[in-house]
């Protein structure tokens, strides 16, 4: 259980975080999404103390990170990968955190092979590539048996296979209860394993909703209709639960509410013509798009007239 | 939270939630695993301990030589067995102090800092032990290095005029506090890299504090350097192990409290540092 009130981080004229409200449950996977420079990391850094909020609080299981006296078996998390001296191996690494909590040896063996990391434990873990990095780090927050399990960004550099493990291990974690809050800023990569969500642009809070809802606010399945006459065919297709646009001038309605079935069987009725029909569903991708973006940093180009410099900042 | 549920969940979580704490103890281990985890403390204290040994049996064999020749310099004719031996605490303390700087700053140069945090996210204990831990190597190590340096250095100059056994008044003084200087240097260290997170700075104010600012202050008037001069941490420290004191220097005990002075001065400087600003 996280409870974040009215949460801000200033770093001098930069608001990373403005006024966060949200609280994440036990039981259940909860994306945390945005795009790059949405202040995700900021806010997770601030859950665990590494910040201090510039005003508001967020607390763990009733109390600030800091206060619990086991701190790991709180919240385990994973911020950047490389949290590890280079010149020590991943036992040697998971042994000293333990070592803090009086977490027995016995443990740290069991979340090195948790994390499928039994043929590298005696390595120096500056040796790691990037996705034995993201093990380590997962390891690590896993070793205090956490109630809260906190991961930014956990799939970046793992093969396909590791991200198949980590969708895994993130729907058995919340299965046994846990709060499992999980970054990204790939809508389709979080889809697959929350059932909530929380959207963040520019530090401020976009939605916190579910996965289904977020597709039904950015407008659902959507029918668009071309006519001869679009002010016939709104009366005819107005009614309870159906909700109609179209610009004034245009032959070309957007209708939702309704089937293409059932708007074409109303027009055929009333003998109205119409030159299109077509469904439209609205991915997860495009509400993700819709809702952030007014609030992406960088914007990309495909014209052509930026330079490539720009334009790679948005990858 | 934990006084709802306590009846209604304790037998079923109970098992499964072993009951951990972090404790000062318990830190310490931490920091005492992680000294010896890295190879660079086992170099490094290898050097200092070489340093310390090695530049005091040259100092001796260099004396040996020269002893009642006419080229040798009136100050070093008056040496003694103990500062011929303790020659190479100044190349000792480079090593112990980087070492200091390297424990702390470390952390932040590699990103292990945020682990070590969030596990102690009270952020002092983990100051705390890492000083005490490497302080206390620093001595073992400075306090070894000097005694293995004054047993053969003190060989070596046997029948010269600085001859000098361990029984000599005031020796045993000299070594302990040779080794108590070389410990307090590395805690300036571990204070050093913890108050400005970075390996470089750190030995830089580290190198500037013990070495060059002594040397600076033989541009000032001579009335204001016998005021600054003994205060140093350098010249603290040297008043604590020189065998015999003049008037320009403190006594061995003044020299003591001045060197903790500044150790505590860093200490405080690198604990409001990590208490006050984001990790």
């Amino acid at each position: 259980m996280i409870d974040a009130r009215q949460l801000t981080k200033r770093y001098g004229e930069k608001t990373a975080v403005d006024g966060l409200d949200f609280v994440v449950k036990p039981g259940t996977v909860t994306g945390f999404l945005g795009p790059n420079g949405a202040g995700k990391s900021t806010t997770m850094r601030m859950i665990v103390g590494l910040d201090a909020p510039t005003s508001g609080t967020v607390t763990v299981n009733g109390h600030h990170y800091a206060r619990h006296r086991a701190p790991l078996q709180e919240v385990g998390a994973l911020l950047e990968a490389k949290s590890v001296h280079p010149g020590r191996t991943a036992h040697q690494h998971l042994r000293a955190l333990a070592l803090t909590h009086g977490i027995p040896r016995r443990r740290v063996d069991e979340v090195i092979e948790l994390a499928g990391l039994g043929s590298v434990a005696h390595k120096r873990a500056g040796a790691f590539s990037l996705g034995m990095g993201q093990r380590l780090g997962i390891a690590a927050a896993l070793l205090g048996d956490p109630q809260t399990v906190m991961l930014d960004e956990p799939v970046n550099g793992l093969d396909p296979e590791g991200v198949r493990w980590i969708r895994t291990l993130l729907t058995s974690l919340a299965a046994e209860g846990r709060t499992v809050f999980v970054s990204s800023h790939l809508m389709t990569e979080v889809a697959l394993v929350a059932d909530h969500l929380i959207v963040v642009g520019r530090g401020r809070l976009l939605a916190d909703t579910t996965v289904s809802d977020l597709v039904r606010a950015a407008g659902g399945d959507t029918v668009q209709v071309a006519t001869e006459d679009p002010a016939r065919l709104r009366d005819v297709l107005a009614g309870p639960g159906v909700d109609i646009t179209g610009r004034a001038g245009s032959e070309e309605l957007q209708v939702t509410g309704l089937t293409t079935r059932e708007i074409g069987r109303k027009a055929a009725e009333h003998g109205i013509p119409l030159f299109e029909l077509t469904a439209r569903t609205v991915s997860l991708e495009e509400a993700f798009m819709d809702l952030t973006r007014d609030a992406v940093e960088y914007h990309g180009s495909t014209t052509g007239t930026e330079t490539p410099e720009t334009a790679g900042r948005t990858a | 939270m934990s006084t709802l549920t306590a009846t209604a969940e304790a037998p079923r979580t109970a098992p499964t939630r072993p009951a951990y704490r972090v404790t000062g103890r318990r830190v310490l281990s931490s920091e005492w695993a992680k000294l010896w985890s890295l190879r660079s403390t086992w170099i490094t204290l290898g050097l200092g301990l070489l340093f310390l040994v090695a530049f005091g049996l040259i100092a001796a064999a260099r004396y040996r030589s020269m002893v009642g020749t006419p080229r040798m310099a009136p100050d070093f004719a008056r040496s003694t067995a103990v500062s011929l031996s303790l020659f190479g605490t100044n190349f000792a303390q480079l090593a112990l102090g980087v070492l200091g700087v390297l424990v702390t700053a470390g952390e932040y140069s590699t990103g292990l800092i945020r682990s070590t945090l969030a596990a102690v996210p009270r952020r002092l204990p983990v100051l705390w032990s890492k000083a005490a831990v490497f302080g206390l190597v620093a001595l073992v190590v400075g306090t070894l290095g000097a005694f293995v340096a004054f047993q053969f250095g003190s060989g070596i100059v046997s029948g010269t005029p600085a001859a000098m056994g361990l029984t000599h008044a005031g020796v045993v003084r000299s070594l302990l506090g040779a080794g108590l200087y070389l410990g307090l240097v590395g805690v300036i260290g571990t204070a050093l890299g913890a108050l400005l997170r970075s390996v470089a700075g750190g030995i830089s104010v580290l190198v500037a504090g013990l070495m060059l600012i002594p040397g600076l202050t033989a541009l000032l008037p001579s009335s204001w350097q016998d005021d600054i001069s003994p205060y140093l941490p350098s010249h603290a420290g040297q008043a604590l192990f020189a065998l015999t004191q003049d008037a320009t220097t403190l006594s061995p005990l003044a020299g003591l409290l001045v060197l903790l002075g500044w150790t505590a001065l860093a200490l405080a400087g690198a604990a409001y540092r990590l208490v006050r600003t984001d990790a």
